[in-house]
């Protein structure tokens, strides 16, 4: 069991501060070791509605949010009536004591009304830096680490603005010190920093890392983090980042210069993604590897923008008219979308095909605290059957004149693979069409059309993914093989799964175990089957309406799954949604669950 | 481990005449203009005496849009409107190479028609050479973008009643830095235009009359013949943008052809880009970052 596990909510109207004190609480809990999970809850308006964001630490690794809160910071009196009703006994609300009424709470909770005016010398942006102190003196950090931190948050504001928000923070520090009950743990210093990020990050990060050396986008949330890193980082990492017109424009350029020989990316979500497909189909038919990622937001249409969901799947999955290779990942945490766009680019490179990426934006604007040694920033790059100019004295060119008629791009090979020459190379003159060609690459409809031609390029192209599956990781059955229950799960939802399983195990004695699938395209098809078919009760636990991922799993291994627990309001699954409709599918006949969130967010 | 190869340079050589010639005899209708556009290309890429594998042909879909397939440099026949936006990503991968984008009136005026506008702006540095026959041939005769008002085609067999594009002022405002107007039958004028625009440092768009002899019966070579005037013939000076802008918008009795409009005191895109600044091509670059960048990135996460 954790010693120490707890939950801070800050929430107020978009533009009151809360970013600002959240990253610098975040940071410091990293510091000490703790592992962190945060998500922001917010609308599509820059300012007003309602922000709330969750911070949860744990001294044991944690992959969610909950929603029982340990410290409850409202910055106005909408979040103090939303969320009142969500506090623990023995948690603590901090609030201005003159411009917010508490409510009633439910017994055990410490109501700290704050002298806010006073403590802060009337600077009215100084509320959030005096509850954050005196949160932190009530989890028992010293001063010393909150110091640091709005040092290094404010480091480019110069000194006076520094000086003055550690004023202010030592008032609330020493005002909770003064007046208010700590609480019965401390926070420990477990003497191990973790590094921080978003999964936009971690995307942005993995891309460099694989080489990525153009990037391309246009802004949509809640993919546009990424855009941001990368252009933040373009000049110093020496990479090319365009803010396109449109979605269209994006995939194509990206097509365009990873034709050239670059590796390149795109990220975007469901809208956007809509408008690549076409695009997508290009970088299947005329052989060029391009990574494109859809950070999933609610749908249809413009849906709801600023909030989760796992709707996408069928939309890549049928990406492009024609058959087509792809490859298709549905990574489950930050950590994991930072090790595999690496993985994915080589198998791109590899298979000469485009890979697809299925984010949301649970995990995408999500922060997660990582230990720094899993961050591989030099992974192995393999950029397949590649031919580059330079003038390698050692390597054979059997092409000569320009007029060379001997190599041919698309040649029939055994594997479907065939030698990838990137314009500017001598002798390797060819063209690359989205007409069906030939292998030398003339468009074969320019002769006259030729069904066995088609035929074996169409199979060429196919047989290339024969040996994917073997590149990646079968998904791997967590718990103990005779479970009562088997939950299923894909992409981001794996932290949650697994906090579910361990509450089935303790609070409710039901024994359950956890399949997790990363990867969809090529799919494991005969090792899921095998497990599954040996479960006793599987359950597909998906944030969609429809169970997009218990239809796919049916079409491609016949396996129907005996109950559903589906989510479809925009916000993540808690743990609790997953205890409580397995419960009541094992007690009754039910075999969907659609937990209700409980707040309004 | 990777598997990348790299290629020996080859002996270099004088391209000929036959550098350029493709592996594919045009397929395009007996008479059409798209010949001598090819022709024009090939001659002016020869007199330019760039070689073919450092030239690059990226066309969009369409009759027109063939034209990488029969000429012998590198190509790529891309998806319908989409040239550009390949090509300017084509353009920023690699720098070094000759980019020549290729299409039709309805291929960049009309489904490309966002991108064209996009790319004119970020003045790239590429050629796009729009083969204008002013109809949608491959679909085999629909009004495009740039059909004359009251033009009878089967998708307006009334004749149509929307007001065409004029790809010239429409170029010039919208920032391209080298607006010129061919016609295929004026062979050795247009050869000129399409050297100026290949060696022109930025977006430069030649459009040329580019008759289709079977499903556009309005504006044929008879039509064209009496009407073209070359600007070249006039005097006009190419770098006064107000008389460039009454140039092109003259349709009628007269239509000039010539180089309209031309500056040469804008940056290019690639210019502008610190990450060209040195290394070369992005294409060619060594993968992966320095131990003092992760360094860097390492810090920033705490």
């Amino acid at each position: 069991m954790p010693q120490v596990d707890f939950e801070i909510g800050i929430g107020g109207a978009a533009g009151q501060g809360i970013a600002t004190p959240g990253n610098i609480m975040a940071r410091i809990l990293a510091r000490r070791g703790l592992s962190i999970n945060a998500y922001n809850a917010y609308q599509s308006i820059i300012r007003g509605g309602h922000t709330f964001l969750t911070i949860r630490a744990s001294d044991r690794p944690i992959g969610n949010i909950n929603t029982k809160y340990d410290v409850l910071i409202p910055l106005n009196q909408d979040t103090m009536d939303r969320h009142l009703g969500l506090m623990k006994a023995g948690s603590t609300v901090l609030f201005d004591g003159k411009s917010i009424e508490p409510g009633t709470a439910a017994e055990g909770v410490q109501l700290c009304p704050l002298p806010m005016k006073e403590l802060t010398g009337g600077n009215k942006l100084g509320g959030n830096m005096v509850a954050l102190a005196a949160t932190l003196r009530l989890l028992g950090i010293e001063f010393q680490a909150l110091e640091d931190a709005v040092t290094l948050q404010f480091k480019k504001k110069g000194e006076e603005i520094i000086a003055g928000n550690v004023e202010i923070a030592r008032a609330g520090y020493e005002y909770a010190e003064a007046n208010l009950n700590p609480f019965s743990f401390n926070v420990p210093n477990l003497g191990k920093r973790m590094a921080l990020l978003t999964g936009n990050d971690a995307i942005a990060m993995g891309g460099v890392a694989a080489g990525v050396k153009f990037y391309a986008a246009y802004p949509m949330s809640p993919s546009t983090g990424v855009l941001m890193w990368m252009a933040r980082h373009a000049r110093k990492l020496g990479i090319m980042v365009r803010q396109v017109e449109d979605e269209i424009g994006v995939v194509n350029m990206v097509i365009g210069a990873a034709h050239t020989g670059c590796r390149a990316m795109c990220a975007t979500s469901g809208g956007g993604f809509a408008l690549m497909t076409e695009g997508l189909g290009m970088s299947g038919m005329i052989e060029t590897p391009i990574v494109c990622v859809d950070v999933q937001r609610a749908g249809p249409a413009t849906g709801v923008p600023t909030k989760t969901e796992q709707g996408d799947l069928w939309q890549m999955l049928g990406a492009a008219q024609g058959d087509y290779p792809k490859i298709i990942v549905a990574p489950t945490s930050q950590l994991d979308l930072f090790k595999t766009v690496p993985e994915l680019f080589n198998l791109c490179d590899k298979y000469q095909c485009p890979g697809l990426v299925l984010s949301d934006l649970l995990i995408s604007e999500g922060t997660a605290s990582i230990d720094p040694d899993e961050l591989d920033f030099h992974p192995e790059i393999d950029r397949g059957n590649l031919i580059l100019p330079g003038g390698s004295e050692e390597a054979d060119n059997p092409y000569g004149g320009y007029n060379d008629n001997a190599y041919l791009r698309y040649k029939n090979t055994e594997s479907g693979i065939s030698p990838r020459a990137v314009p500017g190379v001598p002798g390797h003159i060819h063209i690359a069409a989205t007409d069906e060609h030939d292998e030398d690459g003339t468009l074969i409809s320019d002769e006259f059309t030729n069904p066995h031609k088609r035929q074996m390029m169409a199979e060429k192209r196919q047989r290339k993914m024969e040996t994917a599956l073997s590149q990646i990781g079968p998904p791997v059955l967590v718990g103990p093989e005779d479970a009562t229950v088997t939950l299923v799960g894909w992409g981001s939802t794996k932290g949650v799964i697994l906090e579910a399983v361990e509450q089935l195990a303790g609070e409710e004695g039901i024994v359950a175990n956890h399949l997790h699938i990363k990867w969809i395209v090529p799919f494991h098809s005969e090792e899921i089957t095998g497990i599954l078919s040996d479960s006793k009760h599987v359950i597909m636990v998906e944030n969609n309406a429809s169970g997009q991922f218990a239809r796919y799993l049916r079409s491609e291994t016949g396996f129907s799954a005996h109950g559903h627990i589906r989510k479809y309001d925009g916000e993540p699954f808690m743990p609790h949604h997953i205890v409580e409709g397995v419960k009541a599918q094992l007690e009754s006949e039910t075999q969907l669950s659609v937990p209700t969130h409980e707040i309004m967010v | 481990m990777s598997t990348t190869v790299e290629s020996k340079p080859q002996p270099a050589g004088q391209p000929s005449g036959d550098s350029y010639k493709g592996k594919i005899h045009p397929d395009w209708c007996p008479g059409c203009g798209d010949f001598s556009v090819l022709s024009a290309l090939q001659k002016a890429l020869l007199e330019l005496n760039l070689e073919p594998h450092k030239v690059i042909a990226i066309s969009g879909i369409g009759c027109s849009s063939n034209l990488p397939g029969f000429i012998n440099t590198y190509g790529m026949h891309t998806l319908h409107g989409r040239s550009l936006a390949v090509a300017t990503g084509v353009k920023l991968g690699n720098h070094e190479l000759k980019v020549i984008a290729t299409g039709g009136d309805g291929d960049g005026y009309g489904i490309g028609g966002n991108h064209f506008l996009h790319t004119m702006r970020r003045n790239v540095d590429l050629t796009y050479i729009v083969m204008d026959n002013q109809i949608y041939g491959l679909t085999t005769g629909q009004i495009s973008p740039t059909s004359i008002k009251g033009m009878k085609t089967k998708s307006t067999p009334e004749g149509s009643v929307e007001n065409p594009i004029n790809p010239i002022p429409l170029a010039m405002v919208g920032g391209a830095t080298y607006v010129a107007r061919g016609y295929s039958a004026k062979l050795k004028h247009l050869v000129e235009l399409l050297k100026g625009a290949i060696m022109h440092e930025g977006f430069a768009l030649v459009d040329v009359f580019s008759p289709c002899v079977t499903y556009n019966l309005d504006n044929t070579y008879q039509w064209f013949k009496p009407r073209i005037k070359i600007l070249e013939d006039e005097g006009h000076d190419p770098t006064d943008f107000h008389a460039a802008l009454d140039k092109g918008y003259l349709w009628g009795e007269e239509i000039p052809i010539g180089l309209f409009w031309r500056r040469t005191d804008l940056p290019t895109l690639e210019q502008s880009e610190a990450v060209l600044e040195e290394g070369g091509p992005l294409a060619y670059r060594q993968l992966g970052l320095s131990e003092e960048q992760v360094r860097d990135l390492k810090e920033e996460l705490y």
